[in-house]
């Protein structure tokens, strides 16, 4: 199993290298020069040029490419003009946050999503099932901005059970119930619409393996219709839910971008839109790579899940 | 045009398209409707509720018509997705089908480039782009066509291998056109149809993603405005004026709920798995919906006794007979043959025995199977559970599909037998190794935690033996379980089988198509054909001298070792389908015998010698069994 882990972390290498290259192309694609864009366009060619120097624009692309790959190897994403401290550090606090808010998502999406498409399946055509699909439907189907914002009117706002917004309170304890407070809404609303899409999936798989020979003769057995559903049909199903729960989580992770707007989370998403918004283009860079690495670096530990799941594959 | 008869008949899936259709015809005609202009500010009318006089959906905060705002921003919504699924298909279908086309080298490159950019999570990328072009709505555009382009590659890319590899290409190869043409008249007709359905099931996802850029401001800039924008920008009113929120939000809501609703007709449509019926899940029992009366148990001391069943599958308006009315017993320590060809309805009557016939489609229509004197048709789900596996259990064929691939075969043995028995863990372990060991598995102790897959198909079948064997049971269903084993294998099988009936007085039924497996382990046979019994009786009896002209002619089938060369007769054409079946004799087109008299009514099960019955009207003369 080790050599199995060891295997997938050095497969990633060449995909964080070829995510550092889309990356750095992607912002080597930008319109005029970086100097002028933090400058403004009143400064002097003099201090333009200066500040190019500086940070190394003058060069050419691949050595500039390598310089970039070298310091970040050595935990140097740059510096943040606009909130003017090291990259990494922003990144870091504000990632503590998207973690806390995707992480709660997941694991709701992941559990509810599962649960529902089981219990769909296993009523296939019956009253809950139909109740299922059309509010999976419905799930799939709403921008998650918009459903967190009427969750704040409905549960913040009129029914007044959660806080509106934000991590903390502002006067009061930072404690896990505070936390839990501030979470419900948002990680519901960021959770929907992958616990819709997984849901459907997990559907479609049960439907697929509850016809297979093998839950006859669980059935031939004599075990219980519940064993059937959830041991014996759910683990075979896992085999391809689970590859869809990992690209869900992608889904959860970037899709945390508007809950955080909506509920003015502290998380990377709201830090690259006001990035963007600033132009701060190596707070952008920064924060890309970095949550494309740890998605990169999920997906590893989804794999190696996979292959504790199924004997099948030769690790 | 079933397609769109199919996608008629899906009532949801037209909802979807009239809906779609309405708003589309909406943002059409939007610029000739008496509206107000959309961007034109009167701050004056800030705000002003839905329904007020001149502004049918309010205003919003600096006094614009919402109605006016939300069918130009819907206009400007959709066109901007339609544009992004469009730029996307066609340059992810361009680069799929070169790659997928040359192959080799170029298909890696191009691949290994897809992937890395489905490594990042979606909304990343396109966040990334947006940054680096800047704001604005042409950016969102392509920031989101863009993060599609690989999902289309991959599809196409994946068609276009199949295609690229079929003879018709090969054939205008030969004949001398370029490439270009190939792809041109080859191969992009076949994935023009995988391209539109791709692009029904992701344009909504794109009008989604649009919106979404747009309301964190990175899309449409103000004054225009597309849906999402009308919602980032209503989000600081949120509290005090909810309506101008609403509003556009739950537009982008209806629009994309019609094109999923759309997309997944469409899909359905064209999955001939659904159409079939195929992705029906079997219920816990056989669904059981019975006419007439029940039968009475059989008397003569039967311990299962199958009586006058009848087993249908309801398929659409179709309804075949499976099993039309069979009846059998078989007594303690007795063993049983069911023969006949692939389709006689021979596995239908094993499994409705205890209620597992999938079903959707398959339903008992009529009998009654009897075990010591009790019905299991119709018998409530608890009761039959408790006697699956423990009173009577089954041994299937192809040990691969019907053990669990994902449980060590110890796990699956020890779950037999605490479905019924509550048994400590260490306890039902040590059983399943003395069950193995009774299967004549080698090294049962290190075996029981080997996967199925890790097993040859002799030792599996010992496994699902071992497991029929778990709860001691009285009788045990054997459908064809050598069919898929070598020979040598089937005959360590059988005489296995032969021993546990003697040591454990097990009663047996067992299915086959194989005479030899008959005369070697079966007291008394019943031969079937489209789901009746033609002729039962004594296994000796019936071998030597078959009465039923079916019986003789399937005996005739067999090869015999060492029987010089005789030419093997091959039954002339091939069984009725069940669904509609004949008059009188389902053989009678087959057989060589037939008359007039056969095609007319019923032809009854008669007794025909010593504890012999056979269902014909010119049954061969029976001499005796003893030669």
């Amino acid at each position: 199993m080790a050599g199995y882990i060891l295997k997938r972390l050095v497969s990633a290498i060449p995909v964080l290298l070829g995510i550092s290259v889309i990356v750095f192309l992607i912002m080597a694609m930008i319109p005029g020069d970086p100097a002028t864009a933090i400058l403004g366009s009143y400064a002097t060619p003099e201090n333009v040029e200066k500040l190019n120097r500086d940070l190394g624009l003058d060069k050419p692309l691949v050595q500039r490419y390598f310089i970039w790959l070298g310091n970040m190897l050595q935990g140097d994403f740059g510096r943040s003009f606009s909130l003017n401290r090291p990259v990494i550090d922003e990144v870091l606090e504000r990632f503590n946050g998207t973690l806390i808010l995707a992480g709660t998502s997941f694991v709701i999406c992941s559990f509810l999503g599962v649960a529902a498409g089981v219990i769909s399946a296993a009523r296939q055509y019956g009253a809950a099932d139909k109740a299922i699909t059309f509010v999976v439907l419905l799930g799939i189907s709403i921008p998650s901005f918009f459903l967190g914002m009427m969750m704040i009117l409905i549960f913040a706002v009129n029914l007044q059970w959660f806080p509106v917004s934000g991590m903390w309170p502002i006067y009061g304890d930072r404690d896990i119930a505070a936390l839990i407070s501030h979470l419900t809404l948002p990680a519901l609303a960021l959770a929907t619409v992958a616990t819709g899409v997984i849901a459907r999936l997990s559907r479609s798989a049960m439907l697929e393996v509850l016809r297979q020979d093998f839950i006859r003769t669980a059935r031939a057995k004599g075990v219980h219709e519940r064993g059937v559903i959830w041991r014996h049909a759910l683990r075979a199903a896992m085999v391809s839910i689970i590859p869809v729960l990992g690209i869900q989580a992608g889904f959860v992770l970037s899709g945390a971008v508007y809950i955080e707007i909506v509920f003015q989370w502290p998380g990377v998403g709201r830090m690259l839109v006001d990035a963007i918004l600033t132009r701060d283009i190596l707070l952008v860079q920064g924060g890309v790579v970095f949550v494309a690495a740890c998605y990169v670096m999920f997906n590893i530990a989804v794999d190696v899940a996979q292959s504790l799941l199924d004997p099948r594959i030769k690790t | 045009m079933s397609f769109l008869r199919l996608l008629a008949r899906n009532r949801l899936a037209l909802a979807g398209l009239v809906v779609m259709g309405i708003v589309v015809l909406l943002a059409l005609i939007t610029p000739l409707l008496p509206l107000a202009e959309p961007n034109v500010t009167s701050t004056g009318d800030r705000f002003q509720r839905p329904f007020t006089e001149g502004a049918l959906l309010g205003t919003d905060h600096l006094g614009r018509d919402l109605l006016s705002r939300l069918l130009h921003g819907t206009r400007l919504s959709l066109a901007v997705g339609v544009a992004a699924a469009v730029i996307a298909a066609t340059l992810g279908a361009a680069v799929g089908i070169i790659a997928g086309f040359y192959g080799g080298r170029t298909d890696n490159i191009i691949m290994r480039g897809v992937d890395m950019l489905m490594a990042f999570p979606y909304i990343l990328l396109a966040l990334a782009i947006v940054a680096a072009l800047g704001p604005g709505l042409l950016n969102a555009l392509i920031a989101v066509a863009a993060v599609n382009i690989p999902f289309f590659a991959r599809n196409i890319r994946g068609v276009t291998v199949g295609i690229a590899t079929k003879e018709f290409v090969d054939a205008a190869r030969l004949s001398g056109m370029g490439d270009i043409r190939i792809i041109a008249t080859e191969v992009l007709p076949n994935v023009i149809p995988v391209i539109v359905i791709a692009m029904s099931t992701t344009v909504g996802w794109m009008i989604l993603e649009t919106a979404g850029l747009s309301f964190l401001g990175l899309g449409s800039q103000p004054p225009v405005a597309d849906l999402g924008s009308m919602l980032g920008e209503a989000r600081s009113a949120l509290i005090t004026n909810p309506h101008t929120s609403i509003v556009p939000g739950a537009m982008i809501l209806v629009i994309v709920m019609a094109i999923n609703l759309l997309g997944d007709g469409v899909r359905d449509a064209l999955d001939p798995r659904l159409k079939s019926g195929a992705l029906n899940r079997p219920m816990p029992t056989t669904l059981v919906d019975r006419e007439g009366p029940v039968p009475a148990p059989q008397t003569g001391g039967a311990l299962l006794s199958i009586d006058g069943l009848k087993t249908e599958f309801h398929l659409k308006n179709r309804h075949y007979k499976a099993v039309g009315g069979v009846t059998l017993s078989v007594r303690p320590g007795e063993c049983l043959g069911i023969i006949g060809e692939s389709g006689s309805g021979k596995s239908v009557t094993a499994l409705s025995v205890m209620g597992l016939v999938a079903s959707p489609p398959g339903v008992i229509t009529g009998g009654a199977v009897h075990f010591e004197g009790q019905d299991l048709v119709g018998a409530p789900y608890a009761n039959l559970r408790r006697m699956r596996g423990d009173r009577v259990a089954y041994i299937f064929q192809d040990p691969l599909a019907t053990l669990h691939p994902l449980y060590s075969v110890g796990d699956q043995l020890i779950e037999a037998v605490q479905s019924h028995h509550p048994t400590s863990r260490p306890e039902a372990r040590a059983h399943a190794i003395d069950l193995l060991k009774s299967v004549r598995i080698p090294n049962a102790e290190s075996r029981i935690d080997s996967y199925p897959h890790e097993m040859s198909g002799g030792m599996r079948q010992r496994v699902g033996i071992a497991m029929a064997l778990a709860n001691d049971p009285d009788v045990i269903i054997a459908d064809e379980p050598t069919t898929a084993l070598d020979v040598t294998v089937q005959a360590q099988i059988l005489s296995l089988l032969e021993d546990l009936r003697r040591d454990r007085g097990l009663a047996i039924v067992f299915i086959t198509h194989d005479f030899g497996v008959v005369a070697q382990l079966c007291d008394r046979v019943a031969v079937m054909y489209a789901g009746r019994i033609v002729e039962a009786g004594p296994t000796d009896a019936i071998l030597t001298a078959p009465s039923h002209p079916y019986t003789s002619r399937l005996m005739a089938c067999v090869p015999e070792l060492g029987a010089g060369r005789r030419e093997l007769a091959a039954i002339p054409g091939l069984p009725p389908v069940v669904d509609r079946l004949p008059d009188g004799c389902a053989f009678a087109d087959r057989c060589h015998k037939v008359q007039a008299a056969c095609r007319r009514g019923e032809i009854d099960l008669v007794d025909n010698g010593p504890d012999r019955t056979v269902r014909c009207i010119d049954p061969e003369p029976v001499r005796e069994a003893a030669q």
